[in-house]
C-alpha cells in the first residue's frame, strides 16, 4: 500500500514542525543577541561625532570608503587600568569558581548519595534561593557583613578577621564590607547553585558498581574517590566551573553592592564608560574584549564536551 | 560415582561457609547456608533470581556483612575485613570496567593499589593481556571493545592480583548464545590454567553444568542440593531440583511393591518398575521423575507391562539435533519424550495425532520422596 504519499512530503521542505521548533529560538537569538552584538561591534570601531557616530561605510564620489577605527582597542592596551581590571576580574572569577567547586563538590556528592527519597527535597533546597530576587539576596549581605551584622559579629568573635587581614582580604580589623572578602562571599553565595546542579546531575548518574569494583581491586574509599569518582565527574566539574566562571568575569551587581571602590571588576568599568564617561566606542571595545576573553574558555569547554560525548558508551 | 578431574579432595575445605544468615529487614535472603569448597574447584551457585545466590556472593566479596555465621578462607576468618583488604577478586555482572581507563589501566588498577613497582605492574599486565589474547587492544577504552572482549578484560582484571578466591557474577550473562557457548570453554580453560578457586553465580543451568565442578542448587535462601553436575541431573534429591534442572516428566504414585532389589510404583497412567530399592515403605506416596531423553517411542506395544504408557502425539517440537514429542495420556497428563535425530530421514515418521507407545528401562527413574 504505497498509493498515498506520506503527509509530510506534501508540505514544502521548510514547513516542518522541526524547523519551526528550532527556528523560534534562533530568531530570538538573532534579534536579541546577534543584532545588538553587531551594533556594539560597529560602535567599537567608530568615532564619536558630537552625539552620533560616524558611518563606517560611506560612498563619496563613487568611491566606497570603509573607516575602521582601531584606536579604541589600542587605547585598551595602553591604559593599565583596563589590563589590570581584566586581570582582577579573571582573578575574582577564578577564586569564586575554586571556592564554589570546593564547597559544591562535597555538597553535590552527598546529595547524589543520599537516600533516593530525600534527594528531591535536597534538590529543592538548593533551588530555594532562586525564589527570592538575586538583587535582594546580594543586598542582604550588606547587612550581614556590615557593622553589627550577624556574620561580621560572628567572624569577630571567632577572630577570623585577623586571618583575613593577614591575607589582605579586608582593609582593617572588624571591617568586612567593600573588600575582596565581601565580594567573594557574595559571588560564591550567588553562584554556588550553578556549580552544585551540574555536579549533582553528573554524580547521581554514576554507576556505583564501579566503586564496588574499585574496592574489590583493593582501593580504599578515599582512593576510589580520587581514581574513579573524580575522573568520571570531569564533565560535571567543567560544566559547573564554566557556569560559574563565565558570568562571574562580567559580574556587575555584586561588585557594585559588595565590592566597594577598591575591587576592580570589568563589569563596573563597562558601566562607567557607558554611563559615566558616555564614551560608547571605548565601552563597546571593552565589551568586545570581554566577550573574546570569555569565548576562549567556552570554546575549550565545548571541545571537551564533544570529546566526552564521543567517549561515553 | 565417577570422579571428575576437579572433584573435591579429602583435605580440609579451602573455603568454609558456616551457617551463614543474611537478613534484610526481617527477610532472610540467605537462610542458614553451609558450604565447603575445595582448593581449585569451580563451584556454581545455581538458582532463579531472588534465591539469595548473589547475596551470598556479595558476602564473600565483603559488600554485605552476614547477619550471623562465619566465612573462613584458607584458615582466615573474613569477618570484619573490608572488600579492599580481602584476597578475593570478583568479575562483576556486565563487568563494571572503568570507562575512563584503557584496557591496560583497567588491568593495572588492582596491581597499583598494592603498591607494586612500575616494572612489575607492566610485566603482570602484559602476562594477563597475553592470557586473554588482548595484547592488541591494550590502549583501547572499554566502550571500543565488543562484549566478548570486555568480558576478557574483566577476567584479566580480576585475575591480575592472583586472588586466593575468584568470584564470578553471571560471567556470561551479557553475551549472546553462540558466543556464550564458545566462551564457557575458554573461560574454564583460563581459570584452570591459572588454577584459581572460583565461586560463580548463575541462573543458567547450562552454564553451571558446563563450567562448574560442583553445583549448589539454591531456592529461597536455602541450599537444596550440592553435587557434581551429573549427580544433580541424574539423581536430583527433590522434586524442585528435578524440575529446575533440565526437562523432566514428574508423575505422582504410590508404592505397591517394596523389595530390596526393586519397587513397583502405581501411577495414573502406568506402573513403574524401578530396578533398585528405595528408602520407603509400601503404600507410601512418592514422585517419579523420568527425563524425556530416557524414553523411547514405538508403534507396537512393548511386551513388558511395566514402564510403558500409550498416548497420542499432540505436539512435535523440532530442535535440529533432537525432537521433543508431547504425548497426551489417558489421564490428561502430558509426557515429554525426546528422541535424538540420528538419521536425516526416517521411514514411518511419527506424526501429529498418531497413537504411540512410550517405554523406558528400569534404571531410567528417579524416585523422589521429597
Amino acid at each position: 500500500m504505497r498509493t498515498l504519499p506520506a503527509l509530510s512530503s506534501l508540505r514544502p521542505r521548510w514547513w516542518r514542525g522541526r524547523s519551526v521548533v528550532i527556528g523560534i529560538p534562533y530568531v530570538w537569538l538573532l534579534v536579541f543577541f546577534l543584532l545588538p552584538f553587531v551594533i556594539v561591534l560597529k560602535i567599537s570601531f567608530s568615532e564619536m561625532e558630537l552625539v552620533t557616530f560616524k558611518d563606517l561605510i560611506t560612498v563619496k564620489d563613487g568611491v566606497l570608503q570603509i573607516a575602521l577605527k582601531f584606536s579604541n582597542y589600542v587605547y585598551l592596551t595602553q591604559d593599565d587600568l583596563y589590563f589590570e581590571t581584566f586581570l582582577s576580574s579573571l582573578k575574582y572569577a577564578g577564586l569564586t569558581t575554586v571556592f564554589c567547586l570546593f564547597i559544591g563538590y562535597p555538597f553535590a556528592y552527598f546529595m547524589a548519595r543520599a537516600r533516593a527519597t530525600v534527594q528531591p527535597a535536597l534538590l529543592m533546597l538548593v533551588m530555594l534561593p532562586f525564589w527570592t530576587s538575586f538583587l535582594l539576596r546580594v543586598y542582604a549581605w550588606k547587612g550581614l557583613l556590615g557593622e553589627n551584622g550577624w556574620i561580621s559579629d560572628l567572624l569577630i568573635a571567632l577572630h577570623v578577621d585577623h586571618l583575613l587581614l593577614a591575607a589582605g582580604l579586608i582593609p582593617s580589623l572588624g571591617k568586612f564590607m567593600n573588600s575582596p572578602f565581601s565580594l567573594n562571599i557574595g559571588m560564591v553565595y550567588s553562584y554556588l547553585p550553578y556549580m552544585v546542579l551540574p555536579l549533582y546531575a553528573n554524580l547521581s548518574k554514576m554507576d556505583l558498581r564501579l566503586l564496588e569494583a574499585a574496592a574489590d581491586l583493593g582501593a580504599t574509599p578515599w582512593v576510589a574517590f580520587w581514581k574513579i569518582t573524580v575522573p568520571l565527574s570531569k564533565a560535571g566539574i567543567i560544566a559547573g566551573s564554566m557556569l560559574v566562571f563565565i558570568p562571574c568575569v562580567g559580574e556587575y551587581v555584586i561588585p557594585e553592592l559588595l565590592g566597594g571602590p577598591s575591587t576592580l571588576m570589568i563589569g563596573r568599568v563597562l558601566w562607567d564608560e557607558f554611563f559615566g564617561n558616555n564614551d560608547w566606542p571605548t565601552a563597546s571595545a571593552v565589551a568586545i574584549a570581554l566577550i573574546l576573553l570569555i569565548l576562549v574558555p567556552l570554546a575549550v569547554f565545548n571541545r571537551y564536551q564533544d570529546r566526552a560525548q564521543e567517549g561515553a558508551r | 560415582m565417577t570422579s571428575t578431574p576437579h572433584a573435591p579432595a579429602a583435605t580440609p575445605a579451602y573455603l568454609q561457609i558456616e551457617d551463614v544468615v543474611k537478613e534484610f529487614g526481617g527477610y532472610k535472603a540467605v537462610n542458614h547456608v553451609s558450604l565447603e569448597i575445595a582448593k581449585g574447584e569451580i563451584f556454581a551457585l545455581l538458582g532463579s533470581s531472588g534465591c539469595g545466590k548473589t547475596t551470598l556472593l556479595r558476602m564473600l566479596a565483603g559488600f554485605e556483612t552476614p547477619t550471623s555465621g562465619r566465612i573462613v578462607l584458607n584458615g582466615q576468618d573474613l569477618a570484619g575485613l573490608p572488600p579492599y583488604e580481602r584476597p578475593i577478586n570478583m568479575m562483576f555482572q556486565s563487568y563494571a570496567l572503568f570507562p575512563h581507563l584503557s584496557v591496560w589501566d583497567n588491568i593495572a588498577f588492582g596491581l597499583r593499589r598494592d603498591g607494586l613497582p612500575r616494572d612489575k605492574v607492566a610485566e603482570r599486565v602484559e602476562t594477563m593481556l597475553k592470557l586473554v589474547q588482548l595484547g592488541k587492544y591494550a590502549k583501547r577504552k572499554p566502550h571500543q571493545l565488543s562484549g566478548g572482549q570486555q568480558q576478557r578484560v574483566a577476567l584479566a582484571r580480576s585475575l591480575a592480583k592472583r586472588p586466593q578466591l575468584m568470584l564470578l557474577d553471571e560471567p556470561l550473562g551479557a553475551l549472546d548464545k553462540k558466543l556464550r557457548e564458545q566462551t564457557q570453554i575458554e573461560l574454564v580453560n583460563i581459570i584452570e590454567e591459572v588454577g584459581v578457586t572460583c565461586v560463580m553465580v548463575t541462573h543458567d543451568q547450562e552454564e553451571a553444568m558446563t563450567m562448574a565442578s560442583r553445583i549448589a542448587v539454591m531456592s529461597e535462601g536455602h541450599i537444596l542440593q550440592v553435587g557434581p553436575p551429573g549427580e544433580i541431573y541424574e539423581t536430583p534429591a527433590t522434586r524442585f531440583v528435578a524440575d529446575f534442572i533440565g526437562n523432566v516428566n514428574l508423575m505422582e504414585g504410590v508404592v505397591s511393591a517394596d523389595e530390596p532389589d526393586h519397587v513397583v510404583i502405581d501411577c495414573d497412567d502406568c506402573r513403574h518398575y524401578v530396578g533398585h530399592g528405595i528408602s520407603g515403605t509400601k503404600g507410601m506416596a512418592v514422585g517419579v521423575a523420568v527425563r524425556p531423553e530416557k524414553i523411547t517411542l514405538t508403534r507396537e506395544a512393548p511386551a513388558n507391562e511395566f514402564n510403558r504408557v500409550r498416548g497420542e502425539v499432540k505436539d512435535i517440537a523440532y530442535f535440529g539435533s533432537f525432537t521433543v514429542y508431547h504425548l497426551a495420556l489417558a489421564s490428561g497428563a502430558v509426557l515429554k519424550v525426546s528422541q535424538s535425530n540420528v538419521q536425516r530421514h526416517r521411514d514411518d515418521e511419527i506424526a501429529w495425532g498418531d497413537a504411540v507407545w512410550a517405554h523406558w528401562s528400569p534404571t531410567a527413574h528417579v524416585v523422589l520422596t521429597q
